[in-house]
């Protein structure tokens, strides 16, 4: 994120969850599905008060689970409406089925989700296994670090969504209770700017016109399922550009850029920190320090996970000597976390590949302090002046 | 040609590939189980008997596949392409009239 012009006097306290429901509020979507789960619940109750007050036009359905919500939305999606819903953790695993049909029938449905463990055992802070475990349901993956690129991020997720060579669902995460009820600094834009951005929806084959009939959700055989697969994929590939495109458009009207990920000193850094959402505040905090002492260190913030930044990240990584790759989910797969494997395999075609070690951290909301961002940068260091990367997984902030 | 105009326009053909179907499995246009032939999973056929028949309208009443013909009010066969062999249409003729007899589909 780009710093701000405007002047802090411009700016809102909010907190996370606040921040997305106003970005709703904004969007002012045709259908909401409601369903509350800890830390997600205000995005839909504060979006309820907008309805009660008659601030949004949406019609608020209230559902009995997290597979209706979608469902709801899905089948708004399919006639025609521009729908949201939003959700956290157990709420995004009981969606599964559904994330599939809706991706797979490219409805462009946006959802805000609020990072939290999945159980058991039972907890309700932060990691990201809710979200790593959907990253093969064909949605879009936008992370955020604070409320302010979650509210940015939402908005310039039903463009996205919506784009005529997309068409494909968008997730856009923040951060439970960290972001979601932390309170911070926001930088909104005015009711009309967001609505001339966003535009109308236009639905490409809405049930409701019924002087164009068309069948939704058919049997797709042997004949035809792969195919449709196929598209799918190339809509994937085409994501890349338009949230290019699209972030210099929202730039133009916020003053604020995104890319698919951040690159935080990075360009002569010869030890870096790949990091996802909140943990990337403390990690800049921790590079400016290091580089106040002459060490020449980097971070860089992953924003799009799906669909994977490949090629990019190994253009901005290959000149880095030791990279830690930092991921709040153990994909239990014993070789580490989602995206160490996905950024090495980015890595692996580089000529000259650097150091990686993986760190997973932060689970169920484990704190992740200072202390422990520097220790993984003196393992870096370590890495650089012996050659040998040590452990290819290891944790930050377990007890032994 | 937007991307959005060209699907809207597009024809859903036997054997054609990725880039010629519209998206997400949506078939833009109406009634079209029509095209779809399912006689061929038929094990039993009912075999309807004209002379029998009454028109009382229970097997088209009944039919899950819309598979009685109809010829001004009356019954007029089956629609073999269409008839997955179910039998209701055989189990509600009324029992005195019995104008449907199940025969295994290969005699």
């Amino acid at each position: 994120m780009a710093v701000n012009k405007q002047s802090a006097a411009e700016s809102q306290a909010m907190t996370g969850n606040e921040a997305l429901a106003e970005a709703m509020r904004q969007i002012n979507p045709d259908v909401v599905a409601a369903y509350p789960i800890t830390p997600a619940t205000e995005i839909v109750q504060i979006f309820s008060s907008f309805h009660a007050d008659g601030l949004v036009d949406t019609e608020l359905v209230l559902v009995e689970s997290e597979h209706s919500a979608m469902s709801a939305v899905i089948g708004a999606s399919a006639a025609g409406a521009r729908a949201m819903t939003a959700t956290s953790s157990q709420g995004l695993a009981l969606m599964h089925e559904m994330l599939y049909i809706a991706s797979g029938s490219r409805y462009p449905i946006v959802m805000p989700v609020v990072n939290r463990a999945l159980s058991a055992p039972l907890n309700i802070h932060c990691d990201h296994s809710d979200t790593m475990g959907s990253r093969d349901a064909g949605w879009v993956q936008i992370y955020s670090e604070n409320a302010q690129e979650g509210y940015d991020n939402v908005i310039q997720a039903i463009r996205i969504a919506e784009h005529n060579e997309v068409q494909v669902p968008v997730m856009v995460m923040i951060d439970g209770f960290i972001i979601s009820h932390g309170m911070e600094n926001v930088f909104t834009l005015d009711d009309q700017t967001v609505r001339s951005f966003i535009g109308p929806f236009k639905p490409r084959f809405p049930l409701l016109d019924v002087d164009n009939p068309v069948s939704v959700g058919p049997v797709d055989f042997t004949d035809f399922y792969f195919e449709h697969k196929r598209q799918h994929h190339e809509a994937m590939v085409k994501v890349k550009p338009v949230i290019l495109e699209i972030a210099e458009e929202y730039a133009k009207i916020s003053g604020r850029k995104y890319g698919l990920f951040e690159e935080y000193m990075l360009d002569d850094a010869e030890v870096a920190v790949v990091v996802i959402s909140s943990a990337a505040g403390t990690t800049r905090y921790v590079v400016d320090k290091l580089r106040r002492a002459g060490v020449k260190a980097g971070m860089l913030k992953l924003r799009v996970f799906r669909p994977f930044p490949a090629e990019e990240l190994a253009e901005a990584l290959q000149h880095v000597k030791a990279i830690a790759v930092m991921d709040r989910a153990d994909s239990l797969s014993a070789q580490g976390g989602p995206l160490f494997a996905e950024l090495r395999s980015a890595l692996f075609d580089l000529p000259k590949r650097p150091l990686t070690t993986n760190y997973i951290y932060g689970l169920g909301g484990r704190d992740v302090p200072v202390a422990d961002i520097e220790s993984v940068f003196n393992d870096l260091l370590t890495t650089v002046s012996t050659g040998v990367a040590g452990p290819k997984v290891r944790f930050l902030g377990v007890r032994e | 040609m937007s991307a959005e105009i060209k699907q809207q326009s597009m024809p859903i053909k036997a054997g054609a590939g990725w880039k010629e179907i519209p998206w997400g499995g949506v078939i833009p246009q109406g009634g079209t189980a029509r095209a779809f032939n399912v006689g061929g999973w038929r094990s039993e056929k009912p075999v309807w008997n004209r002379e029998k028949c009454i028109n009382c309208m229970m097997c088209w009443l009944y039919c899950p596949d819309m598979a009685i013909m109809v010829e001004d009010g009356k019954v007029a066969g089956v629609d073999y392409d269409h008839c997955k062999g179910c039998g209701i249409c055989s189990s509600v003729c009324p029992p005195r009239v019995k104008a449907f007899e199940m025969v295994p589909e290969h005699e």
